[in-house]
């Protein structure tokens, strides 16, 4: 990876509407919880991380069997509203 | 009667302790090595996890001294072990003899120059959190020129048994947050990363502050460790370290590397240490008596220590362990009184 390539435009945006991304301090609860996890890898975690090293497709990817339960915001120990997060992300990636 | 004690030392740990001992109706003799009181702190710009002036708190310290003995440039030139005292002859040629000593010697800042693969003393680039607290004193710093992009290495000659230590430097994760903060409130347009092994922040408010520097400040924590550091043709600097969380290798350009120096053992210290039979710890720090209960007592009778002389410390810890010692100090002397004497 190089973070001298990534494109922090999109990433700023996301910060504006949700500054909550830059608060996640790795635990993995949310991951741990996760319903769709079982089924399809499912990470918040490591999607807030692919998009700070520029990695857009995989953090999509790693967000598209979401189905918004919540069960991620009652577990973050930061209290972190998780599911409006991902759905920003998906708000903001998915334009073409 | 008067007893003498002598106080090793004119850092924190030495003026908090000869403080707390000036209306103790004993002599008290505080020496320090270099010209001026203060120690690290003297250097240090602000303080975590608040910011407040190190030199305000330093003024405190010097100003309740308020008539206490101190002699500056001024070492131990020969020590020696009596039945129930200690002869003392001091570099300036006055000689004491204490009935208890306090160490309060303090600690070195970890020489970054060893860790080569930083390129500290080779790239102009390359500046330690001891530079960086100068900088913000003096706004002297010809490298420091309007950075875009910085880094913070945590743990240099920390957990790093090739550099000789094993253990955690405590300080070190809590000082790069505050810095990082403070060059970015200095630099608002840069991008700062941290990169950490694991983040420490133990205290009161320091996980405050880790949640400030993501969320007000926009710092990047990059879990891993830099391998290695080059110098480019610009002088801008490359570096590599793993993201550890996501497993994979990861390089970036920065202006700016600003390398945690850990703390480590005072140098300084290894003569007086010999001559009063002191053990030292594998990682070269002074063995207190034991490491729960007895932590201002050495091997020695009379022989006392506080602060970072038996391993890394925040401020407020040895403070308290001066605190400590100076009250272990009287409790010894007026245990000695009733001795009867061999």
């Amino acid at each position: 990876m190089d973070l001298n390539r990534v494109d922090q435009e999109k990433y700023a945006r996301l910060v504006k509407l949700e500054p909550d991304v830059t608060c996640c301090i790795g635990c993995g609860s949310c991951t741990a919880s996760c319903s769709a996890g079982v089924f399809s890898r499912t990470s918040l975690r490591s999607a807030l991380l692919a998009l700070q090293n520029g990695k857009e497709q995989e953090a999509l990817s790693l967000l598209g069997a979401c189905m918004f339960c919540g069960k991620c915001l009652m577990v973050c120990p930061r209290g972190l509203n998780t599911r409006h997060m991902i759905l920003s992300i998906h708000k903001i990636y998915s334009e073409t | 009667m008067k007893k003498n004690i002598l106080i090793i030392g004119g850092g924190p740990a030495g003026l908090e302790a000869a403080a707390s001992l000036k209306h103790s109706g004993n002599n008290i003799i505080l020496i320090e090595k270099s010209h001026q009181l203060g120690g690290h702190l003297a250097r240090w710009d602000r303080l975590f996890p608040d910011g407040i002036r190190a030199r305000e708190v330093l003024d405190k310290m010097i100003a309740s001294l308020d008539g206490v003995n101190y002699f500056t440039d001024t070492d131990i030139a020969q020590i020696n072990i009596l039945d129930r005292s200690y002869s003392v002859i001091l570099s300036n040629g006055i000689s004491v003899l204490a009935d208890a000593v306090l160490m309060a010697t303090g600690f070195d800042l970890f020489d970054a120059r060893k860790k080569e693969e930083y390129g500290y003393g080779i790239y102009d680039q390359v500046i330690t959190n001891a530079d960086l607290e100068d900088w913000f004193r003096t706004r002297e710093d010809s490298r420091i020129d309007h950075p875009k992009r910085i880094g913070f290495v945590h743990c240099v000659g920390s957990r790093d048994e090739k550099s000789g230590c094993r253990a955690c430097s405590k300080v070190c994760c809590a000082t790069a947050v505050k810095q990082a903060c403070e060059i970015k409130a200095e630099f608002p347009d840069a991008q700062v990363y941290c990169f950490y092994m694991d983040l420490r922040m133990f205290g009161k408010h320091y996980e405050d502050l880790y949640l400030k520097a993501q969320k007000e400040y926009g710092i990047r924590f990059i879990r891993g460790r830099v391998s290695e550091v080059a110098e480019q043709i610009d002088k801008t600097l490359q570096v590599k370290a793993e993201d550890t969380l996501s497993s994979k290798p990861l390089k970036v350009t920065l202006d700016l590397l600003v390398l945690m120096s850990g703390i480590r053992p005072s140098q300084n210290l290894e003569p007086v240490r010999k001559a009063l039979q002191l053990a030292k710890d594998d990682d070269g720090f002074i063995n207190e008596r034991d490491a729960v209960y007895e932590l201002q007592k050495t091997s020695m009778p009379g022989l006392f220590v506080a602060g970072a002389v038996t391993g890394p410390k925040t401020l407020p810890d040895t403070l308290a362990e001066a605190r400590a010692a100076a009250l272990q100090i009287l409790s010894y002397l007026a245990d000695n009184d009733k001795k009867p004497a061999k």
